[in-house]
């Protein structure tokens, strides 16, 4: 092997491990940032009025676009198990995997990825504006903690709202299956319901609220971390709503699969 | 008169980037100084390091004889409420009225007696020269040189030991400049504030300072009473507040 090729080889390498690097230093950093809010907001002053205004504008401010979500997804996966359940005969299994496709997957992981859009990019947007205008490093000399001020109260209501979101959202999903399968697809009413009910477990309903929270939980952590770590002036805080937003998207998809693994698999 | 900061071999770094390399700088109880210099010379750096918001690589800030550099969590933020600061851009929280902005300081943000804290907001904002009507405005409805002035009365208003001014005049016009200047001059003389400005505004300097230093390289290259500015025999000095091209500032 010449030196050239060799030099090459282990340029390759180096790549290889100063990504690994970055990832794990990324990693480590994100977990302090959350050791350090949870720490924190176990001693006072506690913010309760922060709280509240969080939880309206992550949890009642969302409900339009969650409910317009769950409607139609329910709705268009009823159509689609009637479509591919006739290939089998399988029509009635309709009632049966919309409630179980709605409950277990796809109202957690729509309402999360709906709530990350519009959250994790706000909270983003405006901690990072308070950093590149300095107004984080006047909270400080106000003595008052940011983690305490702004993320704790952030990450909390994000949790909390989140499972209300979804169970709200699961209600709107199942009933957006059951119109259209009752008025479109010729469904009588109460065969539908009772399928359903039956079906329908309280294990599905825990394993929706535990996703929700976890989802909650990373769609705040991600907004608030890339919003913190911000810099640059309005590009750095772009950058940082983008950067919050994706990974808000593939923290709550590999959640996802590492829950439905853990509980199903 | 005792002294209230004390800088011993102050440095910081950033990456590969010396800002400060070793400065030692004495503020007394009581003085205005102001440190001029390049923009980019480490002047704002040098007033996060003061304020605990960074950790200096080396070097000893005492404040009132208490080490800030290395101090916990807790002593910083027991330090710092010595402080109060005027950020170059105001830094007013914009999701809240003037009036909470204002009494920030006394309430951390909790939701403490209103009509008791507007009463305060509105004396302070009187004493800078604001009036009540601007109160229930947001930060983004008043202008550059009242988002100031709202600043001042912010940092004024839990009546610290020391006041810290980044840049209190950039982006204003000579005659809202001068508003300031005066302002700056009688906090100082009525309330008996320490005061350390950061500055390159030469006329804002000379107004409101007691002593000026000026900051190179990271260091105290000179310092000196304000009437020696024009005549520090310093050719950095020199070149600096006579702004020439040429001279030993690249």
């Amino acid at each position: 092997m010449t030196n050239k090729a060799l030099s090459a080889g282990i340029q390759a390498f180096a790549g290889i491990g100063a990504g690994a690097i970055g990832l794990f230093a990324v990693i480590g950093r994100v977990t302090l940032f959350a050791w350090q809010t949870v720490v924190r907001s176990v001693t006072p002053p506690y913010y309760p009025m922060r709280l509240l205004e969080q939880l309206l504008h992550i949890g009642w401010y969302s409900l339009p676009v969650v409910g317009l979500t769950a409607i139609f997804t329910g709705a268009a996966l009823a159509q689609q198990i009637y479509v591919g359940g006739s290939r089998l005969s399988a029509q009635s299994a309709v009632p049966a995997i919309v409630v179980i496709g709605i409950v277990r997957e796809l109202g957690p992981v729509l309402v999360g990825l709906m709530v990350a859009g519009r959250v994790s990019s706000s909270m983003a947007a405006e901690i990072g504006t308070m950093r590149v205008t300095e107004q984080l490093d006047a909270l400080a000399t106000l003595r008052t903690d940011p983690y305490r001020f702004l993320i704790a109260p952030r990450l909390f209501a994000s949790v909390i709202a989140l499972p209300i979101l979804v169970l709200i959202a699961n209600a709107i999903g199942v009933f957006g299956g059951y119109l259209l399968s009752v008025y479109k697809l010729g469904f009588n009413a109460v065969p539908y319901l009772e399928t359903t009910r039956r079906v329908f477990q309280a294990d599905d309903l825990i394993m929706s609220m535990v996703k929700a929270a976890v989802f909650g939980f990373f769609i705040a952590l991600m907004g608030c971390y890339h919003g913190f770590r911000s810099a640059g002036g309005a590009a750095g805080v772009g950058k940082a709503t983008t950067n919050a937003v994706v990974s808000a998207f593939v923290m709550i998809l590999l959640a996802n699969l590492l829950i439905t693994i853990a509980a199903f698999g | 008169m005792s002294v209230k900061i004390v800088l011993r071999d102050v440095a910081k770094s950033f990456g590969g980037n010396v800002v400060l390399d070793g400065l030692n700088l004495d503020i007394e109880a009581g003085e205005s100084i102001a440190v001029i210099g390049q923009s980019g010379t480490g002047k704002s750096v040098l007033i996060k390091c003061i304020l605990g918001l960074f950790a200096p690589d080396r070097g000893s800030i005492l404040i009132d004889g208490e080490e800030m550099a290395r101090a916990s969590e807790r002593t910083r933020e027991r330090l710092r409420a010595k402080f109060g600061m005027l950020f170059q851009g105001g830094a007013l929280f914009d999701s809240m009225p003037v009036w909470r902005n204002v009494t920030f300081g006394l309430t951390q943000g909790r939701m403490l007696n209103a009509a008791k804290m507007r009463a305060v907001a509105e004396e302070n904002l009187e004493r800078v020269g604001l009036g009540r009507e601007i109160l229930d405005l947001r930060p983004s409805e008043l202008s550059g040189g009242m988002q100031k002035r709202v600043g001042l009365a912010r940092a004024i208003a839990p009546r610290p030991d020391i006041i810290l001014f980044d840049e209190p005049t950039t982006g204003l016009d000579p005659i809202r400049a001068d508003v300031i200047n005066h302002l700056i001059c009688s906090l100082v003389e009525d309330l008996g504030i320490t005061a350390l400005t950061i500055t390159h505004d030469m006329v804002s300097a000379r107004k409101i300072a007691h002593r000026v230093a000026m900051l190179y390289a990271g260091r105290i290259i000179w310092h000196g009473p304000r009437d020696r500015l024009y005549d520090s025999g310093n050719p950095y000095v020199d070149q600096f507040v006579l702004g020439h091209a040429e001279g030993p500032i690249k």
